[in-house]
């Protein structure tokens, strides 16, 4: 096996019993990304010399016996998080050379963990998207076909992670970003619960949605980074301080006495027909390790595309206009008065997607339509929301498919926005209502990677995660490579 | 409902974001169509339903009045555009 290709607990273990050094491993990492980027081109900036610092550092801990399950092990960190030091872009003109004064809590607790940082990855720009084709740096492609997105918009993350150009990674996920490019680069996806992991340094796109997560080879290593990124921050004024648990203890595999619903909803029109192929087989197998599952309907799913394209461009509108060439950024100078000055800034350090979103949002909020289009929308979260309380008196967890569709063609989608914006109709709804959804890799139709999706109650990651190691053991479909 | 040339240059206006002729005519045409499909939202009856701004409840946080160490003012500065005296340098607000 390469180096590149271990989990975090193999190559702990290798790094614990001094077979390999973090030098070594960081070094595999390194050459594999010098092999692969540029077919994949997942990643925005390489941070080859910290990264070997870093390994040197973490091999002197593994010597002196302090040391994590996270210690020397490679990561890629999404490019919307701050690095101090460290080109932060989000993919974007407007932050193409900005340099955060700071780090972000989960940059921090990582780096306290011993975390070697490889680098920075490509997303959709400002995490607005899904496919990584709205980066304004490049496009990152599929690495289980080429001429296929990565989904997004931590599709640089998704990939890094499928092609060995890490251990680990972390991504964001404010409609589905961190889950839809996981199950589209068949790796192992958690957004916790709103609140879990602080969101001090990331870059706000919406607030009431947003939240860091990992991407991972498998779901042991999902709870190996959790122990580590969620808690309590008091940087982060929506930060949940509820006790955080020993996730890896909830790795059991046996799903006897689960009760498992399977929302009607999600198994839309349009979806596509491997894709529910793979999604029956996964259930039964659901049911053969102990899961009594059932049907149940939520019928408010249909609303949630429209509840959260008001809801986060209405919150990005809000959060973006700190963009004003400034303090830190793009700034356009030739401009004549200020206020054309800060209209050029924003209009050529802002793609398209920023743009018509900060449009939509703004439309949203502004006089005479802030009622129905706004708080309509609240009220109408308020309903996804206790719809799946009602659920949750009855069910454990709920599954379903990541995404209606395998990865689709790269340029398929980009001239229709509305397209775009259903590909993550699954996994809206889970930001809308805040709770944690989890996405492991179920399969494949056509060749390409099929993404199950396991939704719990706020705080039942554990619940998720036993759920996922229990899947991933019965079926080994996280041990497929891509073939590079 | 078809948003008029004269409205998307509204809403450009109030975020303050320029746009080309070509954003214009296509932002126009795509935001019509974005929130024609929105209008399912008002077949939902929400009389009695109050607003979900957080989806977890939150109370206001507050912290002692202390003082404590911020980063320095060079690293702050360190990414503007434009600086002098230790100020962000901005154009004239009033001409």
């Amino acid at each position: 096996m390469n180096l590149y290709d271990l989990t975090i607990h193999q190559a702990h273990d290798l790094l614990q019993r001094k077979e390999v050094s973090s030098v070594e491993l960081t070094e595999a990492v390194l050459k594999r990304i010098a092999e692969v980027e540029a077919k994949v081109r997942a990643i925005v900036s390489i941070t080859e010399d910290l990264a070997l610092s870093q390994a040197e550092q973490a091999d002197e801990r593994i010597r002196a016996g302090d040391f994590t399950p996270l210690t020397g092990v490679p990561a890629l960190i999404k490019d919307n998080m701050c690095t101090k030091g460290i080109r932060t872009t989000c993919s974007s003109r407007m932050l193409e050379n900005f340099v955060p004064p700071y780090d972000a809590t989960v940059a921090e607790r990582l780096k306290e963990a011993g975390m070697v940082m490889v680098g920075k990855t490509n997303m959709d720009e400002f995490a607005m998207g899904s496919s990584t084709e709205n980066s304004a740096l490049f496009i990152t492609h599929n690495p289980w076909r080429l001429d296929r997105v990565p989904g997004g918009s931590s599709g640089g993350s998704a990939v890094g992670v499928a092609a060995g150009e890490a251990i680990y990674a972390l991504g964001s996920d404010t409609g589905g970003s961190i889950r839809q490019p996981a199950g589209f680069c068949s790796v192992v996806g958690l957004k916790p619960t709103y609140g879990r992991v602080s969101r001090y340094g990331l870059v706000a796109f919406a607030s009431s949605l947003d939240q860091i997560g990992p991407l991972t080879k498998d779901v042991t290593d999902s709870a190996l980074v959790m122990n580590v990124i969620a808690g309590y921050d008091p940087r982060d004024s929506t930060s949940a301080n509820y006790p955080v648990p020993d996730y890896t203890k909830s790795l059991i595999p046996d799903l006897r006495g689960f009760r498992l619903g399977v929302p009607r909803e999600y198994f839309v029109e349009g979806m596509g027909k491997g894709v529910e192929k793979v999604m029956r087989t996964a259930i039964t197998k659901l049911e053969e390790l102990g899961a009594k599952i059932e049907e149940v309907s939520l019928p408010h799913t249909m609303y949630a595309l429209a509840v959260y394209y008001i809801i986060a461009p209405s919150e990005a509108s809000a959060n973006l206009a700190r963009y004003d060439g400034v303090k830190y950024g793009f700034s356009y100078q030739n401009g004549g008065s200020m206020w054309d000055a800060m209209e050029k800034t924003r209009q050529f350090g802002f793609g398209p997607e920023v743009k018509r979103r900060i449009m939509l949002g703004t439309y949203a909020l502004s006089a005479g339509y802030y009622d129905a289009y706004y708080l309509k929308a609240q009220k109408v979260r308020t309903l996804i929301r206790r719809e799946f309380e009602d659920a949750f008196d009855r069910f454990d967890a709920l599954i379903t498919p990541t995404s209606p569709t395998v990865p689709f063609k790269i340029g398929e989608k980009v001239d229709d926005p509305l397209q775009m914006y259903l590909s993550d109709v699954c996994t809206l709804p889970i930001n809308i209502a805040g709770i944690p959804g989890l996405s492991i890799p179920a399969g494949f139709a056509d060749g390409l990677p099929v993404g199950m999706q396991i939704i719990g109650k706020p705080f039942s990651e554990e619940t998720l995660l036993r759920i996922g190691f229990a899947f991933e053991q019965a079926t080994g479909w996280c041990e497929r490579k891509p073939p590079l | 409902m078809k948003l008029s040339r004269e409205e998307v240059m509204h809403i450009a206006l109030l975020a303050r974001l320029g746009l080309s002729e070509e954003e214009l005519e296509k932002f126009g045409e795509q935001l019509s169509n974005i929130l024609e499909n929105f209008e399912v939202l008002q077949q939902v009856d929400t009389s009695d339903v109050p607003p979900t701004a957080y989806p977890i409840p939150l109370e206001n946080v507050v912290r002692k009045d202390e003082t404590s160490p911020s980063l320095p003012q060079s690293e702050i500065l360190a990414n503007a555009p434009r600086q002098e005296e230790g100020c962000f340098r901005v154009k004239a607000v009033l001409e």
